[in-house]
């Protein structure tokens, strides 16, 4: 008589493949937490953070998302700040989620990138496991969801916070989600703006919105909005033209995610400063 | 062997094992893997449009499977999320075939030995290279955790052994995605003694088409457009 021991333990797979067996659930966060819960950060629990660490920790930026007819443009500055000094010229604080949609961040950098990061991964770990993509509400959800559970480290001081934005090829239109810090999540249709520049951004995106008709006239709000952000937000960085960085634009529309290239960023931050130095 | 059966000794035991997971996948329907000049395609008869006997598993490595359904379907599932754990803790190139196949090779093993019944499956799992010129990765993994290093071509499934005399026959180095897909097709065509036609085939594979992700699939219009 034989008795399988091990796929009552393991849950129905021996071997390596034991933890990877079993379970209905198609989510690689979950995956991940289960089985190498020091990879995720939240798990890490601990003391209250020492002050000095917090002011040691790299965050600070603006991220703005804007829609315009069938797409959405999303969009990011290059600065990290740690405390008072600037840690990174040269920051990527705008990542693809999947073929149609991205991700933006803002708060501790490194808790942030791991996020999306994570949040990337689960997106294509559920389409390759079910066979089909997550509709845009539901990547929004899951979004949420991790952004809660970095709530131990946000109440440490550790405070991510995303900004999601989307074309939904199934309700074709695109779509922008806002979160605050501890996983509430808004829909906007319009436009939105996360980090510590973004009430400045908000201020430009609201005035200039009405007039975006393309992609072309989006962009180019979308280089004046962080300008401005970068003008009265000292965690905020403007084009630099002494080391060559410039916000980093990404358009998602049908044909899926796309970054504007530097020369095209380039040609709208000039437009953008020749109309304020005439 | 305690217990209220008559004895068996191992020997036997392990051979009725294996007959019994051989019969069960030579009763289902065949699947091959093809080497082209882009990459690798898998070809098999399923006429079911929505459960799929191929997968993606991760960047530059795909599975294909016979035999019973919901076992190779956790097999496939399972590596999906051993390939993505390890990509996020290590890096993702440092997700590979070889130990993806030798981690199948053990499970299947153990089930071989000590489940309460074999796994009647068969598994393949291939991995491109980082562009064309660069070698194919292609492994069989069988019900007894038993592997194989293939080259170019492989059959798995019931009509395994004739539908490789046909691939050796048709097959040649640098051939075209069309030419490897329309050589799958007559093959598996001739060997189950009835036409297969495009809408019942299931094709996909991995390319070198300039994407992170090379896996493939073609549906129906796609499969006779190629085919032209």
């Amino acid at each position: 008589m034989v008795v399988n021991v091990d796929s009552q333990r393991t849950g129905g797979l021996p071997g390596p493949l034991g933890p990877f067996g079993a379970d209905a659930s198609p989510s690689f966060f979950d995956l991940l937490r289960r089985t190498a819960p020091a990879a995720v950060p939240a798990m890490l629990r601990g003391d209250p953070v020492r002050p000095e660490l917090l002011d040691s920790l790299v965050e600070g930026t603006t991220v703005l998302a804007l829609t315009f007819p069938n797409g959405v443009i999303i969009a990011g500055d290059r600065r990290a700040t740690a405390g008072n000094f600037i840690a990174r010229r040269d920051m990527r604080k705008v990542f693809p989620a999947d073929r149609h949609s991205a991700v933006a961040i803002s708060g501790a950098a490194g808790p942030a990138v791991e996020m999306a990061r994570v949040f990337a991964t689960e997106l294509e770990h559920y389409e390759k496991v079910e066979g089909e993509q997550l509709s845009l509400e539901g990547k929004a959800n899951k979004l949420a969801f991790m952004v809660r559970a970095n709530m131990p480290l946000a109440m440490q001081g550790i405070v991510v916070v995303p900004l999601f934005a989307g074309y939904d090829i199934r309700a074709q239109r695109p779509s922008i989600f806002e979160y605050d810090p501890i996983g509430g999540r808004y829909e906007s249709l319009d436009h939105a703006a996360t980090g510590s520049g973004s009430i400045f951004a908000r201020g430009t995106l609201k005035k200039g919105h009405q007039a975006v008709t393309d992609v072309d006239s989006g962009a180019l709000l979308a280089v004046q909005a962080l300008f401005d952000a970068a003008e009265e937000d000292s965690a905020t960085g403007g084009p630099d033209r002494i080391r060559d960085q410039y916000p980093i634009l990404a358009v998602i529309d049908a044909d899926g995610y796309r970054e504007l290239v530097r020369d095209a960023v380039v040609e709208l931050v000039d437009h953008v400063i020749a109309a304020r130095t005439e | 062997m305690a217990g209220p059966f008559p004895y068996v000794s191992p020997e036997q035991f392990m051979k009725d094992r294996a007959e019994f997971a051989r019969k069960g996948i030579a009763r289902g329907r065949a699947l091959v893997a093809v080497a082209f000049d882009e990459g690798v395609v898998f070809v098999g008869e399923n006429p079911s449009r929505v459960l799929y006997k191929t997968s993606e598993i991760y960047d530059r490595i795909g599975f294909a499977a016979v035999g019973k359904y919901n076992e190779f379907e956790s097999l496939r599932v399972a590596g999906i999320r051993l390939a993505d754990v390890k990509g996020y803790q290590y890096g993702r190139e440092d997700v590979t075939a070889k130990s993806l196949a030798n981690a199948y090779s053990q499970s299947l093993g153990s089930i071989f030995t000590e489940g309460q019944k074999p796994f009647e499956v068969e598994l393949l799992v291939a991995q491109i290279g980082t562009g064309p010129g660069h070698p194919l990765e292609l492994y069989h993994i069988l019900y007894d955790g038993s592997i194989v290093d293939e080259h170019s071509f492989v059959a798995i499934g019931g009509e395994a052994d004739s539908l490789l005399e046909h691939l050796r026959l048709g097959w040649s180095e640098g051939m075209s995605l069309a030419g490897v897909v329309g050589l799958a097709m007559s093959s598996l065509s001739t060997v189950v003694e009835r036409d297969v036609p495009a809408g019942d085939l299931e094709v996909s594979g991995l390319r070198h088409d300039g994407h992170r992700r090379r896996f493939f699939r073609l549906d129906e219009a796609a499969i006779t457009e190629l085919l032209g």
